[in-house]
């Protein structure tokens, strides 16, 4: 009789890393669906040439490390990166501009540092901050949402937007179906009170409705997620607070000069980043109270950079300066073990 | 009273209980033979009082506890004990243990036993005493030794008695059958058990999963005086691990590395308190357990009343085991337990379930993915831990760091590894890890004793040379004080030529000394010369000569001036045994020296082998002295004295022998190693010329060995010496016999055999000899 | 002329003052540490076997503060270069081969109808865990012995065996988990390659 020895346990529960993948694929759906809804085919077509570039070259990645191409693949994390990474660039962005993204991502921010499970930074966020960096025309130039255009449902067509992407098209059309985002124009206020601003700008009254609803999707998508136990509330709960009560004290202090708490919340990344980057596991700190450090600084840093910086959204930017902390959170946050009075900070060392 | 309270994480399996509880609790067939494990509890292994061959009868004490912390171990049923050996034992490793092994006569005859009448009237001492006798130990999983936890009331206040009937792992109903259709013994265990601890209260804690056991156990508490409360936890695993039991019923935790009697708790097992209760009332010890025996493997998954001992294979027969569908047979919950390979494996006194499990019930896990730091593992923590931060630390050795986030506390409960999707085997890098530790921490207690044993060594041959240098000291100056004090009594007296002849041979010793040191550094300088290729290789080699000649000079003039002076005392004879050994040394040196200059191809190897070649004679020059001076006196030294010198004679020559030996061996190993074949012609020259001497000297060896023999016969035999040649002559064969065996040469080979057959004929012949006179 | 002079003259003073300020922090706060040789010599593994070239661990300790190779030690094998590495910071090396390969712990046995009482083995161990007088049967105190082999070459009837120490259950280390890329390579589940380990 042929009996096998291993350790316990001996059974274990249905469920799998390609199965987390998998719902956090679908609740990126709301979202994906809200952004099509408003910013036309672009985010489509840009999700789908991102899944099939990601899983090349995850695919030849893998190959380069000498891993099995088929267990590896199937895991779904390509495409939650390439997912993230294309719904963060502008619609129209160029197919290379994609591309570059998604090779720096998959490439240099996974594989390079060990793949799966050990890179330090989140691969998309590396990945957006580079294109930022890199190609601030392009990543600037954001479709107007169709609320914008006054008469009704008008987006740019199928073959314009394919065209947009992979051709060229004549200035006309970005200048007719592109625009600032109510980040930049808040950004780029020229001596105007935020009131004034709200008034004047086109953007702000008629186009935010648009962004609040695309923040409302995402935000469904991870209450869903938090229903399935996928995350615990305790990162994305602690970001939104940040946020909101650094952006409160501001605003209270000088409405004239800074933003609305409720709007900072609801326009931009926020939510995005709150429930789909902040909850990434992999960069994220690990114990339920650094994951509440972790999402509060990171919900000031983006008040901070968003206000003061240089850039406009400053999500991606907050991400990977707390990815660069989270080690750090992490050995002084360590839980109370059981039967333990307190628990133990820091790392033991040599000369301890 | 009885709120229930909670713990942190914890999971849900499916309970898969229902299935084993349909029919009563049955008896296990009686087994041909049984297999009694010596240790089946925590502590020291017991003892085996039976040997092979005795007959022994059930409940008969036949192992008993060497340590406290131990327990007693009794015969299961009447037979035979047919081996006392290794046998495999129900551990993860599948290693074999000191095993009882009794072949059952099928009668299963009792020992003689009674229980006590009234414990309450003994001493409290005497019936823990009682209770260590019948060798009970902990039923539950760790089988920690009962009688231990019955003395805590003496150092420790215990408040809280918690009998454990949680249960908590899927398929395992043993302890719910118990109490279903025995809850009077439950009980009465119980109350002996707080006759002896004296608790204020006593909480039961039992999963909301066993209806039909908590009504039994409510019927019988109706009768009792004791203040007992049975707690409903929920069902959640590990609810049943001691800390969380605790935790659950009295939100206390305890403390790490504590026990929970240093918060005034005492945990037990409701298995162990029906042991108690049949010990103390019926006297009956604990050779038998209720086993759980289920799985989708058995076609009547059921519980049994099994001895202990029983192979599980008898276990599965009798619920009907389908082989073709076994994959897993595991020992224990599928959370916990051990998997085991070998369905031989008895049953000992912590085997509550044994779960034959199919492929699809059980399937192997899949490979681990990646870890992506999910943290489910933290939220199923009942110890409160980060396991997959343990888990890095485990991977990448560094333990130090699992240590410090509490690596220790980890209770192996398997719930993380349960909830985990990447199906990372996170328990087993715990156990490694910790082994790993544990091993680490055994291995530098026993670096730290060494090193101290070491030190104390190195003092002592400290202390002794300076104690043997100050007697020296003393012994010179009462020596000068004598001389002097004859000087001045016999002032014109000429000096006692043996006064005058010390300190002649020690100048002439101390001259031989510098000489040596002199030649010794001109030595060293010419081989730094040598090495290097310098210039003054000439000049340095005449001052070499130039030393070698002066310290030849000087070891004559000691040579002859040593003998001359005190011709046959010990000391010289002893000064001469180390002049020979350093001479032989040399030569050893030279020896090496030459081979590596050989190996390396250097010019002076032509002069290396001069020296050798000086050397050897200048050591076989030493060793005839040597020997001339232990054989002078030997010859002709009177018949009573006669015994004493010979031995001495003796044994120099079986050193010779030895070394020889040695020698042969070595030469013959590097002829083994060489490759060149000029140097394998010399070096067979060289090893038939070491042969020739070891001939020699076991000749001469032999023949001083007959003669000893002869002088024994004469005068009084020397038994032990004989016994020792013996010895010696059946070493050498058995050296023969290996060496025949390595040998791969036929010359070779038949060589050795005729070497054989000497040594043999020698062997015998002084067996003969040694016989004659024993 | 005098500016140049001026800055000369000050950052002399200022080389000066520092280079004052610095010797006297260097005997002020000096690290009253454990020396060096201690710590090397508390992870050096006491077998005092003598492999490194030195004769017992202290002096070797001694060496390796001194500057000599890490990796000279065999009973302590990798597990000890390791921590040497990691206590000097400096690359850990594979096992120097010249001095012997890593062996499983053993203790010395004594065969005792073979031994002929003659001591020598005694005066060789350096633990002094063997036990007999001169003609009387010699035994190895088996919880002593630290597998240093040194008893074996001067016996002369060669009756000692350095016997592997057997794994216990209560000795048995957990194996490591195998890596997941072998069992992929190999397409099978964990438990098969459990039992097929030894």
């Amino acid at each position: 009789m042929a009996l096998i020895r291993l350790s316990s346990p001996h059974v274990s529960k249905a469920n799998s890393t390609a199965n987390v993948m998998r719902l956090v694929l679908i609740a990126t759906l709301p979202g994906i669906l809200a952004m099509t809804f408003f910013f036309g085919w672009g985010t489509l077509i840009q999700i789908a040439l991102a899944c099939s570039l990601a899983l090349a070259f995850e695919a030849a990645a893998l190959k380069l490390r000498k891993r099995p191409l088929g267990f590896f693949l199937s895991d779904g994390s390509a495409l939650v990166t390439a997912i993230l990474l294309a719904v963060a660039i502008p619609p129209f962005s160029a197919w290379w501009v994609t591309a570059t993204g998604i090779f720096f991502a998959i490439v240099i921010a996974k594989h390079l540092y060990g793949g799966l499970g050990n890179n330090p930074f989140n691969p998309a966020m590396v990945a957006y901050a580079l294109l930022l960096v890199s190609f601030p025309v392009e990543m600037t130039r954001w479709t107007s949402p169709m609320t914008q255009h006054g008469g009704g449902w008008e987006i740019a067509g199928f073959i314009d937007t394919l065209q947009a992407i992979f051709g060229s098209v004549d200035a006309v059309f970005y200048d007719s179906f592109t625009g600032a985002t109510p980040l930049d124009v808040l950004k780029h206020r020229g001596g105007l009170t935020t009131e004034e601003l709200w008034r004047q700008s086109d953007v702000l009254s008629s186009g935010v409705g648009a962004w609040y609803a695309v923040s409302a999707a995402w935000f469904m998508g991870g209450i869903f997620l938090l229903s399935r136990k996928i995350f615990t509330w305790h990162a994305p709960l602690s970001m939104l607070i940040a946020l909101f009560l650094t952006a409160s004290a501001f605003y209270g202090f000088d409405p004239d000069n800074y933003v609305n708490p409720v709007v900072h919340l609801s326009v931009g990344a926020t939510m995005l980043g709150a429930f789909f980057i902040a909850t990434d596991p992999v960069t994220s700190a690990t114990s339920n109270k650094g994951k509440m450090v972790f999402g509060a600084l990171l919900g000031v840093l983006i008040y901070v950079i968003r206000t003061w910086g240089n850039y406009p959204d400053a999500v991606a930017f907050a991400v990977l300066l707390m990815n660069l902390c989270a080690p750090f959170i992490d050995q002084y946050t360590q839980p109370r073990s059981f039967g333990h009075t307190r628990a133990n900070r820091g790392m033991k060392g040599k000369n301890q | 009273m009885s709120k229930v309270f909670s713990f942190h994480g914890g999971i849900h399996p499916p309970g898969n209980k229902k299935r084993s509880t349909r029919a009563a609790i049955g008896k296990a067939p009686l087994p041909k033979t049984l297999v009694v494990p010596m240790q089946q509890h925590i502590g020291g292994p017991a003892d085996p009082l039976v040997k092979i061959g005795d007959q022994v009868l059930k409940g008969q004490l036949i192992a008993e506890p060497i340590s406290r912390i131990s327990a007693a171990i009794h015969a299961p049923t009447s037979g035979k004990v047919v081996d006392v050996a290794a046998y495999p034992i129900p551990h993860a490793s599948g290693l074999s243990e000191e095993c009882i092994v009794i072949e059952s006569d099928g009668e299963d005859r009792w020992i003689e036993h009674q229980g006590l009448d009234d414990y309450r009237q003994l001493r409290r001492q005497d019936l823990i005493e009682h209770i260590r006798n019948c060798g009970i130990a902990g039923m539950g999983g760790a089988g920690f030794p009962t009688d231990v936890k019955l003395h805590l009331s003496e150092d420790h206040i215990v408040n809280t008695l918690i009998i454990n009937a949680a249960e908590c792992e899927p398929y395992i109903t043993a302890d719910d059958m118990l109490m279903r259709e025995r809850a009077h013994e439950v009980l009465g265990g119980i109350e002996i058990i707080a006759h002896l601890l004296r608790p204020s209260h006593v909480l039961i804690g039992i999963e909301d999963n066993k209806p039909n056991a908590i009504h039994a156990l409510e019927a019988v508490l109706k009768d009792t005086e004791l203040n007992i409360d049975i707690v409903v936890v929920p069902t959640k695993y590990p609810s049943g691990g001691e800390r969380q039991l605790i935790k659950l019923l009295t939100d206390l935790e305890v403390p790490s590395g504590r026990i929970p009697a240093d918060i005034g708790i005492v945990c037990q097992n409701v298995g162990t308190t029906a042991a108690v209760y049949r010990a103390v009332h019926y006297g009956e010890p604990l050779i038998s357990r209720i086993v759980t025996v289920t799985g989708d493997a058995v076609l009547h998954p059921r519980n049994l009343e099994t001895l202990i001992g029983t192979p599980f294979s008898t276990l599965l027969e009798a619920c009907d085991l389908r082989p073709e569908a076994l994959s897993k047979l595991v020992m224990g919950g599928p959370m916990m337990g051990v998997t085991v390979e070998n369905d031989q494996i008895p049953v000992i006194k912590t085997t509550n379930c044994l779960i034959a499990a199919t492929a699809q019930e059980m399937p192997l896990a899949p490979p681990a993915q990646a870890c992506i730091r999910c943290g489910m593992c933290e939220q199923a923590c009942p110890a409160e831990l980060l396991p997959q931060q343990l888990y890095w630390f485990a991977k990448g050795r560094e333990f130090d760091k699992a240590k410090h986030h509490n690596l220790f506390d980890c209770i192996e409960c398997g719930a993380c590894a349960y909830v985990c999707p990447s199906n990372i085997p996170l328990v087993q890098y715990y156990r490694y890890a910790k082994s790993e530790i544990r091993t680490e921490q055994r291995d530098q207690q026993k670096a730290d004793h060494a090193r101290q044993r070491f030190e104390a060594r190195q003092a002592r041959l400290e202390r002794e040379v300076a104690e043997k240098e100050a007697r020296r000291k003393a012994r010179a100056e009462e020596a000068a004080k004598a001389q002097q004090q004859k000087a001045a009594t016999q002032s014109d007296a000429s000096p006692q030529p043996a006064a005058a002849a010390e300190p002649d041979a020690k100048q002439l010793k101390t001259a031989a000394a510098v000489a040596r040191t002199k030649l010794k550094k001109a030595q060293k300088a010419y081989d730094e010369a040598v090495g290097t290729n310098a210039d003054n290789l000439a000049e340095l080699e005449a001052a070499l000569n130039d030393a070698r000649s002066k310290a030849e000079a000087a070891e004559k003039a000691l040579a002859a001036g040593a003998p001359a002076t005190e011709e046959g005392s010990g000391d010289d004879l002893k000064q001469l045994k180390v002049a020979a050994a350093v001479a032989r040394t040399k030569l050893k040196k030279a020896q090496d020296a030459l081979k590596n200059a050989e190996d390396k191809g250097l010019d002076g190897v032509d002069k290396l082998r001069a020296t050798l070649v000086t050397l050897e004679n200048k050591a076989e020059e030493a060793q005839q002295a040597y020997e001339q001076a232990a054989n002078k006196p030997a010859s002709p030294s009177p018949a009573p004295t006669e015994e004493k010198p010979a031995e001495v004679d003796i044994k120099a020559l079986k050193q010779q022998v030895s070394i020889m030996r040695t020698k042969l061996k070595k030469a013959e190993s590097a002829l083994d190693g060489c490759e060149d074949e000029a140097e394998i012609a010399r070096m067979k020259t060289e090893v038939n010329e070491l042969k020739q001497r070891f001939e020699q000297a076991t000749a001469e060896f032999d023949k001083a060995e007959q003669a000893l023999i002869e002088r024994a016969a004469k005068s009084g035999i020397d038994l032990k010496q004989l016994r020792i040649d013996a010895a010696m002559a059946r070493a050498a064969v058995t050296k023969g016999e290996r060496s025949l065996s390595k040998a791969d040469n036929d010359d070779e080979r038949s060589q050795i055999e005729q070497e054989l057959t000497s040594a043999r004929a020698k062997a015998d012949e002084l067996n003969l000899t040694l016989s004659q006179y024993e | 002329m005098s500016t140049v002079l001026t800055a000369v003259i000050v950052l002399f003073l200022l080389a000066a003052i520092f280079g004052i300020v610095l010797g006297y922090a260097s005997v002020r706060f000096k690290v009253e540490g454990n020396p060096i040789v201690d710590q090397i010599d508390a992870i050096l593994p006491q077998t005092q076997c003598g492999q490194c070239g030195y004769p017992g661990c202290r002096p070797y300790a001694e060496a390796i503060a001194g500057g000599d190779a890490i990796n000279k030690c065999p009973p302590g094998g990798q597990t000890t270069i390791d921590a040497l590495a990691d206590l000097l910071d400096v690359e850990a090396v594979p096992l120097d081969a010249e001095h012997g390969e890593e062996k499983p712990r053993s203790v010395a046995y004594i065969r005792e109808d073979e031994c002929i009482g003659c001591t020598k083995c005694i005066q060789a161990c350096p633990v002094d865990a063997i036990l007999g007088a001169a003609k009387q049967m010699h035994t190895v105190i088996i919880s002593e012995c630290t597998g240093c082999d040194l008893c074996v070459e001067p016996c002369p009837v060669d009756c000692i065996d350095m016997i592997p120490i057997e794994t216990t259950p209560n000795t048995w280390k957990w194996p490591e988990p195998p890596s997941p890329m072998q069992l992929i390579a190999t397409d099978r589940g964990r438990g098969v390659a459990a039992s097929e380990a030894p």
